[in-house]
């Protein structure tokens, strides 16, 4: 009888019990399309969207105003409707879109880098570096987030030459977000390492004689990152509700380059004037896609927790 | 005294332990000691050992739970410093600090939980790697060497070249006390500290990893220090066995000496209580008492609670361990007053 | 198995996954007589722990028992509802497991525990129920029985501790006693004492024990028979002293010979090639026979049930020709 080839990396991979719980969760499936479609938007926007927004010349005042497809005195080109200025919604969710996961990645990145650096170091180190990291992260947490975030814009501006605040206000953003949310990442991460540490296969290298930092490195951190890549999906989600939050309150990215939360505010103003589209699209955007990231993080905590099996 | 050079004198043992203790500091913190007015809390975990193993011996180290034998292990490795005395490699001393970096290639270690001493995120290849990768530079192999030697240890241990390229989790047990036979090997150890190898296998599985530690062991003349609380896992493998209780060492003899005719009271009651499992009916005498609380052992000799020999002697003073006479050859010592002063009866466990 | 006090019939003990049904306990039958101890050996896997669970209806799903009957006192329990199972349990099957921590609540203390056994099984007023609980107690000999009622699970040492694991199990007086690995968890001193322990009150109070355990030393000291199992059946069943010193199924041999001793000198232990299957990838035939030396073509075809061999049974086609 003919042998029968082992299967590909990639059909063990598909049969695995992470993609079948994946399979076979309807609310994954659907939320991981919403997410690609979104995604797919936003990185493909300058090719993809109907107009450029930001692009003066394009515009035309005129076109202010107009309802969104569907409604008395729409226009074809104009799906979603326009606002003031007379750029189109939809093209301006798309490109908003993009700055909004752009600086929710980041931001995300930076908490994680700081966090797991620092979980580790307070783990691994215990006495003193630890109590100190520690008490840190106490202290930041008992601060909410937002308010982390406009202490350190605040500095930012005081401190940055004026002409400099537009360029770099999307860097200042980043930090802000970032550093606001490092201690959850740095509490869960120490508890793990903590519980590592012990295990006899960093035992085992300490007698071979492998150094501390070589440890940490390639022994603690692959076995601590799992809860933190949940943690990290449904970060993302807050990171970019709390930069939408910031732009509109208008201190997070600068008006040329608006993202969902800049929209909703400028648009807030026309909400009670009648023309409603220029606040509800976006926000109804941002909801859907924060709405697809929890849903989807929620589904990814739950398939990588072996207890639940 | 002056130490020899390293491994000049073939007649010198190659591991030697000289007084060895090791404290830890369990006092409650500082707040709850003020207010509520508790002492500092002191675990003597070691608490005065010297043993010494010579080289291609097998030396057995058993106890009950708390005895401190795991801690022995740890410090003869570095994993942990001892709070006294000395700890000798070939001649030298590697208890102080960057003293161990010449030897530490020597000297391995096999541990008990065959599911937490491989770390489950890397390759078997590279588990088994690891001593090689950790050598310093001028002494590392290149890579197409360091890939031939993990074959042939896997092979060595009963495994397969292939299996290099899974992971821990896809292994059973025994097979993953081979893993870890295989690493600590990688570097050519001379000298190889077990501790509890085989007691989370199958007997079964026991039985194929103590045939292969034998094997290996006559193949590339290792000295192995055998911890275990398996009386017949000892017998099984060790030349000498030492036998710990509360931190010291109570009565170290050849095997077949020990084990025929056992003469500290804590031996003879650790024997007695083995399961029969020749179902011989032979009587024997109840066992009494529990290990205690290691934070507040009993003031002079530890295991005068529980012994049927025990006087006032035994109450305040602390026995040393002193040449025992008995039959056969390394007739050991013991550290019993009832033992110096002969007060002890035939031993009825005496096995032929 | 006329007057038996537990029968097992054909026991079938499953898992549905979706990788299909995984089968853990396969066509397992045994019985106990009153006062007997029926030792239940094997290694990880051979699903003796399984087997004691669903004697004592104490499967947790996905798990169930797929086919059998368990038969208690002339009575089947097996099909019982919840309530009725709940009632047996304590009752008339008492239990002991391997860790001392876990059986015992830790909010409660030791006496509350037992009283509250033996008052809802055994319908006894309080003061009764307290003076049978010391009683208890000295039985299992907790020193100062009187002071140590009041005392919390975590004031008491492993050994102790297990020592009211024995005594709640024997609160309410059960006909049979599940004991899985109960001496497991201690050192080798203690364990002396608790196997004597239970053998004693065992016997005073006529109790049957089902003795779930790994280890082939205590079965020699305590049981009357002995059930081998392995991947799920049972491969040899028969009095103790014939099974350790003459054991007839190849796999039973390979154990007792892979058991170090402390009096023989043995240069090797017997080895046992390879490892039990795993659940998902038990052989056809005879389960063991990829690791059995004597292994024939009919071992590969036929699955082998329990046949006189000697003074034993073995599942074993060797001892039918």
């Amino acid at each position: 009888m003919a042998t029968i080839a082992a299967p590909s990396r990639l059909a063990r991979w598909w049969d695995g019990d992470i993609a079948w719980s994946f399979r076979h969760s309807p609310v994954a499936v659907v939320s991981a399309i919403v997410l690609a479609l979104c995604l797919g938007a936003a990185l493909f926007a300058p090719w993809v969207a109907p107009h450029n927004p930001f692009d003066l010349a394009t515009l035309n005042l005129s076109d202010a105003l107009t309802p969104p497809h569907g409604m008395e005195g729409a226009k074809p080109e104009y799906l979603l409707g326009t606002d003031d200025q007379g750029r189109d919604v939809l093209s301006a969710i798309m490109f908003g879109t993009r700055i909004s996961l752009l600086v929710g990645a980041l931001a995300v990145a930076l908490s994680v880098a700081m966090g797991v650096s620092l979980g580790l170091a307070s783990g691994y180190s215990g006495g003193r570096v630890d109590a100190f990291i520690m008490r840190a992260a106490d202290v930041q947490l008992s601060f909410p987030a937002i308010l982390i975030a406009l202490l350190i814009d605040g500095v930012a501006r005081a401190v940055l030459p004026r002409s400099a605040h537009s360029d770099l206000a999307l860097f200042v953003l980043v930090l802000s977000i970032g550093v606001s949310n490092w201690p959850q990442y740095a509490r869960t991460v120490r508890g793990s390492t903590l519980v590592e540490k012990n295990k006899e296969y960093v035992q085992a290298a300490r007698v071979i004689g492998v150094r501390p930092a070589a440890i940490v490195f390639r022994h603690l951190l692959p076995n601590v990152l799992g809860p933190v890549l949940v943690l990290a999906t449904i970060n993302i989600a807050t990171a970019i509700v709390l930069e939408a939050t910031l732009s509109f309150l208008g201190v997070g990215v600068p008006p040329t380059r608006p993202s969902l939360g800049t929209l909703i505010r400028v648009g807030n103003d026309f909400l009670f004037s009648g023309e409603w589209w220029i606040t509800i699209f976006p926000g109804a955007a941002l909801v859907i896609l924060v709405l697809a990231i929890n849903l989807l993080g929620d589904w990814l905590r739950d398939a990588l927790n072996p207890k639940l099996k | 005294m002056k130490t020899p050079a390293a491994g000049a004198l073939p007649g010198a043992p190659l591991v030697e332990l000289v007084d060895v203790a090791r404290h830890f500091d369990v006092s409650p913190p500082w707040l709850n000691r003020m207010l509520e007015g508790k002492p500092r809390a002191l675990l003597k975990a070691v608490d005065g050992v010297s043993l010494s193993i010579a080289r291609g011996e097998t030396l057995g180290l058993v106890g009950e739970s708390g005895c401190g034998k795991s801690t022995v292990a740890r410090l003869i490795v570095g994993l942990y410093r001892p709070t006294r005395g000395e700890i000798r490699y070939g001649g030298r001393r590697i208890d102080l600090d960057g003293a161990r970096r010449p030897v530490r290639r020597e000297m391995q270690m096999i541990f008990q939980d065959p599911y937490a001493s491989l770390n489950p995120r890397w390759h078997v290849s590279d588990i088994v790697a690891e001593p090689l990768l950790a050598a310093p530079g001028e002494e590392r192999l290149s890579g197409p060497a360091i890939a031939a030697r993990v074959a042939e240890l896997l092979e060595q241990v009963g495994l397969v070249r292939a299996d290099g390229a899974k992971f821990p989790h896809q292994f059973s047990g025994g097979q993953r006390q081979r893993i870890s036979i295989a690493r600590a090997l990688a570097g050519s150890p001379k000298f190889l500290v077990c501790d509890e190898p085989t007691s989370a296998l199958d007997v079964s599985v026991q039985a194929q990893v103590l045939n292969l530690m034998r094997r290996l062991q006559r193949e590339l003349g290792l000295t192995l220090l055998f911890i275990s609380h398996n009386l017949a896992v000892v017998h099984h493998v060790a030349d000498r066995v030492g036998v710990m209780y509360l931190g010291r060492i109570v009565e170290v003899a050849g095997t077949k000496a020990l084990f025929a005719d056992p003469q500290h009271p804590y031996t003879r009651m650790l024997l007695e209580a083995v399961p029969d499992l020749a179902l011989t009916g032979k009587p024997r005498t109840a066992v009494a008492g529990e290990v205690p609380n290691p934070l507040e052992p009993p003031k002079g000799c530890a295991f005068h609670p529980r012994c049927p020999y025990a006087n006032e002697r035994c109450r305040v003073e602390v026995p040393l361990l002193k040449p025992v006479r008995r039959a056969g050859a390394d007739a050991g010592e013991a550290a019993c007053h009832a033992v110096e002063e002969g007060r002890l009866a035939r031993s009825p466990t005496v096995r032929v | 198995m006329v007057d038996a006090l537990l029968a097992v019939t054909d026991l079938r003990v499953e898992f549905p996954t979706r990788h299909g049904t995984l089968v853990a306990v396969d066509g397992v039958s045994l019985s106990i007589a009153r006062g007997e101890v029926l030792g239940v050996v094997g290694e990880s896997g051979a699903g003796k722990s399984l087997t004691g669970a669903a004697v004592i209806g104490l499967i947790d799903p996905p798990g169930r028992i797929g086919a059998g009957e368990v038969w208690l006192a002339g009575r089947r329990i097996d099909n019982l509802p919840a309530e009725g199972l709940r009632r047996i349990r304590g009752r008339e099957i008492g239990a002991v497991f391997q860790d001392p921590l876990t059986s015992l609540d830790p909010l409660y203390t030791i006496g509350r525990q037992l009283t509250e056994t033996m008052t809802t099984h055994l319908k006894l007023s309080s003061s009764t129920a307290r003076q049978r609980a010391l009683d208890l107690l000295g039985e299992v000999g907790i020193p100062a029985p009187k002071r140590r009622f009041d005392h919390y699970p975590h004031q008491f040492s492993g050994g102790m501790r297990q020592r009211v694991v024995i005594a709640l199990a024997l609160a309410a007086n059960p006909k049979l006693i599940i004991a899985d690995e109960p001496t497991t968890a201690l050192d080798v001193s203690i364990q002396a004492q608790i196997i004597a322990l239970m053998k004693r009150l065992c016997r005073e109070h006529g109790t049957a024990v089902m003795l779930i355990t790994h280890d082939m030393g205590v079965i020699a000291e305590t049981a009357d028979r002995v059930a081998v199992m392995y991947a799920g059946r049972i491969v040899e069943i028969g009095p103790v002293a014939d099974v350790i010193h003459d054991p007839r199924h190849p796999y039973t041999q390979g154990l007792m010979g892979s058991i170090p001793s402390i009096v023989a000198d043995r240069d090797e232990l017997a080895q046992i090639e390879g490892a039990m299957p795993r659940l998902t990838a038990i052989p056809a035939g005879c389960a063991f026979h990829p690791r059995c030396p004597h292994a024939f073509d009919r071992c590969r075809r036929e699955r082998p049930e329990l046949m006189p061999a000697g003074a034993t049974r073995a599942a074993c086609w060797l001892v039918a020709a």
